[in-house]
């Protein structure tokens, strides 16, 4: 079976609702399994949008979104929400963990949705807490007195590291990052991006990478300037 | 479940307004199955008074007043009725016994009634049940009594004791028949009823105490002893009322239209059963109206729940998206805050079950033996747990407000993360 593409995207078209005008018009992206990417784009130019379409979580006016060969705006909602939980993982900017879930039941969080996540967790013959442990330890957050802590007590960067072992478990193909780093600060940003490579490069996921800093852009293969492939001034 | 254990986490993480919520509705429903089955016992202990008579008989009044002062011993008879008719009907074929009643005196304040000992052997309460002796046995000669038990236990009356019967009812009667005491031959066990309060001596005894007495006063110079009284014909000229049983139930309603049609006095003849319902009826709007209170309670022990969850779901939002960029539905969504509502509801009905056992545990001696009022500690009846099927439905619907908007939050925000 021949590999297909992690992402392509066809005549992509997007508006939030009827009478709003369109946000996204793109003709085609494509990424290759393993790839990472860096996506920049002015405040307001549709990356957060985009990145709900690539995720199934919304769906495109127009076009087809195709992950790992699936195309997921043809499946049904649940089909879409399941497909998300088995093949993504997510980190968002601020705030990404449940307030009221140990830092344990955030990391494992994924394998309540997704049965395949939990088993590739364990496929090792860890089980799921060892694994969540391993992937903490990567991130050096494997300090038994932080781990017990409530997770509102952690740092901003202790927090997107949290976060960033729930994208990572049960290795989804593809890690979604929408501007993690914009709230640590410059010295902290490397050492979070280089973790968070060195994962992406050991399960072989995909990394799309949303971000405003220009001084991250030089650490990625590729780089997508939203504002260009987004072509709505040709339609208005 | 996966998400009914996030549910359970995150109503932990807010113990402190969850377990408030809990306390209020765990409070009315503890209030509500608490009225309830005060309401259901003392129904029961108000039909259980009695029993196995098929007619009771008065001069003519109204069937209530008739049932409150002859069984209830509320009140007071407007009429008597002749010894004469009385004879007449309890000769009558199709009836099998009778028991006359004849009230009007009181010993610190409880009824005196005269009777005879038919009255022990027929007279029932509860379900059928008869009643029996404490101590001694029913009385035989004319200035002998037989206490109710809560007579003899409140006043501390023994057996052989002698007893005076004030004239008249209530506690502040004055003139006492203190001339011709009578002596305590038997306490009854409780009954629940007022056979409880009343003290039993024999027509003959009533009749005694008043032979030298006229129109209500005693008569000056006229001072019969208690022992000239027994000489005299002690038969009585007219009782208060009679209770009826009759060979067959099905003659009941024969006997009391001729009864009610006798000719040569105006009497009233009315079927226990009957008249306990009218009577039931007329209390029945005040326990309505306590029941729809107690309901009121509890709907408020749900708003209580509603606007916390609704007041919470707004900081949620965020919660929310993160569910959803790992997998989460909608329909997860609406089961977590759903759940959230249920399970604090629940909780609180389970907490409201062990108030009640706990409230009745302490309360049930105290409610005994200060309103006669018997409530046992049973597994809830059938009409209970449907009043709790009841409490948790309405919970679910109510906890089906803030998840449906949870629901269409999460469908419109998606992933974006808002505050
Ligand atoms: N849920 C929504 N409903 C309606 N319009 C929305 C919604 N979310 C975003 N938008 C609109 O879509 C456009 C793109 O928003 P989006 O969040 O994708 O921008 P962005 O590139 O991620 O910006 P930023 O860098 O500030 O995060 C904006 O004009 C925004 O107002
Ligand atoms: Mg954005």
């Amino acid at each position: 079976m021949p590999q297909t593409a992690a992402i392509e995207v066809k005549d992509l078209r997007f508006r939030w609702r009827t009478g709003l005008p369109e946000v996204l018009r793109i003709t085609s992206l494509e990424v290759a399994r393993g790839e990472r990417i860096f996506i920049r784009g002015a405040s307001g130019s549709g990356k957060s949008t985009l990145l709900a379409l690539l995720a199934g979580v919304n769906l495109p006016t127009g076009g087809d979104v195709e992950i790992l060969g699936e195309t997921v705006n043809r499946l049904s909602s649940a089909g879409r929400d399941h497909f998300r939980s088995d093949h993504i993982g997510f980190i968002f900017q601020l705030f990404n963990l449940i307030p009221y879930l140990s830092v344990m039941d955030n990391v494992t969080l994924p394998c309540r949705f997704s049965r395949l996540r939990k088993e590739k967790a364990t496929a090792s013959g860890n089980s799921l807490q060892a694994e969540a442990m391993r992937l903490l330890a990567h991130l050096d957050m494997a300090d038994e007195a932080l781990i017990h802590r409530p997770v509102v007590e952690l740092s901003v960067g202790q927090q997107q590291r949290v976060a960033t072992a729930r994208a990572l478990i049960g290795a989804p193909e593809i890690i979604i990052a929408d501007e993690p780093t914009s709230a640590l600060d410059s010295e902290m940003r490397q050492v979070f991006l280089h973790l968070l490579f060195q994962e992406c490069e050991e399960t072989g996921s995909t990394l799309l990478f949303v971000s405003h800093d220009r001084q991250l852009e030089h650490l990625f293969e590729r780089h997508i300037a939203l504002d260009e492939i987004n072509r709505l001034e040709q339609v208005v | 479940m996966a998400i009914l254990s996030l549910a359970l986490k995150s109503l932990l993480n807010r113990r402190f307004t969850a377990s408030l919520v809990l306390l209020s509705i765990a409070l009315s429903v503890a209030l509500l199955l608490g009225v309830e089955r005060l309401r259901v016992e003392s129904r029961n202990s108000f039909a259980n008074t009695i029993s196995g008579t098929d007619l009771v008989v008065g001069a003519r009044s109204g069937a209530i007043n008739l049932l409150l002062y002859s069984v209830f011993r509320i009140g007071d008879a407007t009429n008597n009725i002749s010894w004469k008719s009385y004879k007449k009907f309890s000769e009558h074929s199709l009836v099998k016994w009778t028991i006359p009643i004849s009230l009007g005196d009181s010993h610190r304040g409880y009824r005196v009634m005269g009777t005879n000992r038919d009255y022990f052997r027929f007279y029932k309460y509860a379900n059928k049940r008869s009643l029996s002796f404490h101590q001694g046995r029913p009385f035989e000669e004319v200035y002998q009594a037989v206490l109710g038990h809560e007579v003899a236990g409140e006043l501390d009356y023994r057996m052989g004791q002698e007893i005076v019967i004030a004239h008249g009812a209530g506690k502040t009667s004055f003139t006492l028949h203190d001339d011709k005491p009578f002596k305590v031959v038997g306490i009854l066990e409780p009954t629940g009823t007022p056979v409880d309060r009343t003290v039993h001596v024999p027509l003959e005894g009533i009749e005694a105490i008043h032979v030298d007495w006229v129109a209500g006063r005693q008569v000056r110079g006229l001072n019969i002893s208690a022992d000239e009284a027994l000489e005299k014909d002690l038969t009585p000229k007219a009782i208060t009322a009679f209770l009826v049983g009759l060979k067959s139930k099905i003659a009941t309603f024969r006997v009391q239209r001729e009864i009610n049609d006798y000719r040569k006095e105006p009497l009233l003849a009315v079927l226990p059963g009957v008249a306990l319902q009218q009577l039931w009826d007329l209390i029945s709007v005040a326990e309505n109206a306590l029941l729809i209170i107690t309901l009121l309670v509890v709907a408020v022990g749900l708003i209580g729940i509603l606007t916390v969850m609704l007041a919470s779901l707004n900081e949620r939002r965020r919660e929310m998206a993160i569910l959803r960029s790992v997998g989460a539905r909608p329909g997860h969504i609406l089961l977590l805050v759903t759940g959230e509502g249920l399970l604090l509801s629940l909780i609180g009905i389970a907490a409201g079950l062990l108030l009640l056992y706990a409230g009745l545990f302490l309360a049930q001696t105290y409610i005994e033996t200060h309103y006669g009022l018997h409530l046992p500690i049973g597994l809830p009846s059938l009409r209970e747990w449907l009043i709790l099927v009841l409490v948790g439905t309405s919970a679910l619907i109510v906890g089906l407000i803030p998840g449906y908007r949870a629901y269409r939050y999460s469908l419109a925000d998606g992933m974006s993360i808002r505050i």
